[in-house]
């Protein structure tokens, strides 16, 4: 479980940071960077104080209550509650890395133009607003969505499809069309600066999401090789179905959408990872890869909003996409979740025999979404109003590094 | 005394310089540099959405030359740069009033 969370952690820091560290333009590429870093900061003190209680302790179907403020009650003893096997401050700690990183992942919506201070506030009442709730209604004991618990509309999420990836990405959304374009988008060339950047952090993010979904089995079990598995089916899925689709229609298989096709992949087996086996981990990367390029090539030229790194595009669609693919694939020879009174597996997926299931899914995926909606736009309206959201256009055309950091990245005659 | 800056595709730096050396030309500065002039840059493709490149990397350099060596000079180039193809490059040549050596103050062809 220790190494999960460290394996989490290296997608967040090196992982995240250079994938879409490389996707910007070289004048913004600590700002982004420092982005990443300054959510590990900030969410891991929230999560100290009172967020971790808010997800995780005993509460309402809808947010946790304040039993497990400053971590008081959390030790070395297990929380059966969650896991009877490893000590509940591993469990919270593992814990830690998915808020920190789901926030991480909507910087990629608003990247090259949020005020660092205007990002810091957005981040903090984020957590506390969207992350905190739906981590409690999905994960946390006696949460409305919760399947170990028996919530009212049992939903499968193996490792946050809805909780990290459709909350990240229908935020990042959000952000995108609030912010508006950046200045000059879509006609002046805002090509990424180093594709190799970006490739490096995409194979880091492809490491640690093994501690990510792995881990989301909470103990070296069968399960969590299970998981281990499909993840590795639905990556490479996902880069075939990405530069495949790419290579049809361009001519040219392109590093970018292949490590983008990855990721994609990695977002729609992530709910399912504990709940399919490899063959449909197969498929679901796949259908994720041709999501993904339809929806940053279509989509978005379509509606022409400014989404820069591809947020909602890549996590928010194919995070749904993953979410009700969960509903038709998950099984009970991989993961028995629903037994009948005498102990013995039910169905558990659309295929395998239980149609319900999609009805979870889908009350799930809307929640996810509406929550993600309103909270962030209520959320940047009072950002917008205390500190103002956007730099102004001199620093924008500077950059962040030097406009909100005062360096810059690359300094040739240094 | 006689300014030559001489654009060239980086591929043929190498054989250029050599040229050059071999006809006794001492000193030059060179840059890596973008331009274009009647080539067409390419297209590239991130993410389905494409960028045209219109500035293509090129190879600037710059000698300062006692007249006399002005016409082998352009030989040597024209002989090495050319390859026949459009984005060869150009050769401008202009008059230099003075030259001065920082060093010891030398003025004109003798501070080359």
């Amino acid at each position: 479980m220790l190494v999960s969370c460290a394996l989490v952690l290296l997608m967040t820091g090196p992982g995240l940071a250079l994938f879409y560290g490389g996707l910007v333009r070289k004048k913004n590429v600590l700002g982004t960077m420092m982005q990443s870093l300054a959510l590990m900061a900030i969410v891991t003190v929230l999560w100290a104080l009172f967020g971790y209680s808010l997800a995780f302790s005993p509460g309402t179907s809808f947010i946790g209550g304040f039993r497990y403020l400053f971590l008081h009650h959390v030790g070395a003893a297990p929380n059966p509650a969650y896991s009877p096997a490893i000590p509940q401050q591993t469990f919270m700690l593992f814990q830690l890395m998915f808020a920190i990183i789901t926030p991480a992942l909507i910087t990629g919506a608003f990247a090259e133009r949020m005020k660092f201070s205007a990002m810091v506030l957005f981040m903090v009442l984020w957590s506390i607003v969207v992350y905190d709730p739906l981590a409690h209604m999905v994960w946390g004991s006696g949460g409305f969505l919760n399947v170990a618990s028996g919530g009212m509309f049992p939903t499968l999420d193996f490792a946050g499809g809805t909780v990290v990836h459709i909350s990240s990405g229908v935020s990042a959304l959000v952000c995108a069309l609030y912010l508006g374009k950046r200045l000059g988008y879509p006609h002046e060339s805002v090509r990424p600066h180093s594709v190799v950047l970006s490739f490096i952090g995409a194979c880091l993010l492809w490491v640690g999401w093994f501690g990510f979904n792995a881990g989301s089995a909470l103990a070296a079990s069968s399960l969590a090789t299970s998981a281990f598995v499909a993840t590795q089916f639905g990556a490479a899925a996902g880069v075939l179905g990405w530069m495949g689709v790419e290579w049809i229609r361009n001519g040219k298989p392109s590093a970018l959408g292949g490590i983008s096709g990855a990721v994609a992949g990695l977002v729609a087996i992530t709910p399912a990872s504990g709940f399919v086996g490899p063959m449909s981990a197969l498929a679901i990367g796949l259908i994720a890869g041709l999501t993904g390029y339809s929806m940053v090539t279509a989509v978005k030229t379509k509606f022409g909003y400014d989404d820069s790194l591809d947020a909602f595009g890549v996590h928010g669609m194919c995070g749904t996409v993953g979410a009700l693919l969960t509903g038709v694939f998950a099984t009970r020879a991989v993961n028995p979740v629903f037994t009948n009174g005498r102990g013995q597996a039910l169905a558990v997926g659309l295929i395998d025999g239980n149609p319900h299931q999609m009805l979870n899914q889908l009350v799930a995926v809307a929640i996810s979404w509406t929550l993600s909606i309103v909270g962030s736009l209520v959320i940047l309206k009072v950002v917008d109003a205390v500190v103002g959201l956007r730099i102004s256009a001199d620093d924008e055309v500077q950059g962040l590094d030097l406009s909100q950091h005062g360096e810059e990245g690359y300094n040739l005659e240094g | 005394m006689t300014r030559i800056e001489a654009i060239v595709r980086p591929s043929t730096f190498e054989p250029v310089k050599e040229a050059l050396r071999e006809i006794g030309v001492e000193g030059m500065t060179v840059s890596e540099v973008r331009g274009h002039g009647r080539q067409k840059g390419h297209t590239e493709v991130y993410r389905g959405r494409e960028y045209s490149v219109d500035f293509l990397p090129k190879i600037m350099i710059e000698m300062i030359l006692p007249d006399n060596l002005v016409e082998p000079v352009v030989q040597a180039i024209l002989r090495t740069a050319k390859t026949g193809k459009i984005g060869d490059g150009k050769i401008f040549i202009s008059q230099v009033q003075d030259a001065i050596r920082i060093r010891n103050e030398e003025r004109g062809e003798s501070a080359l």
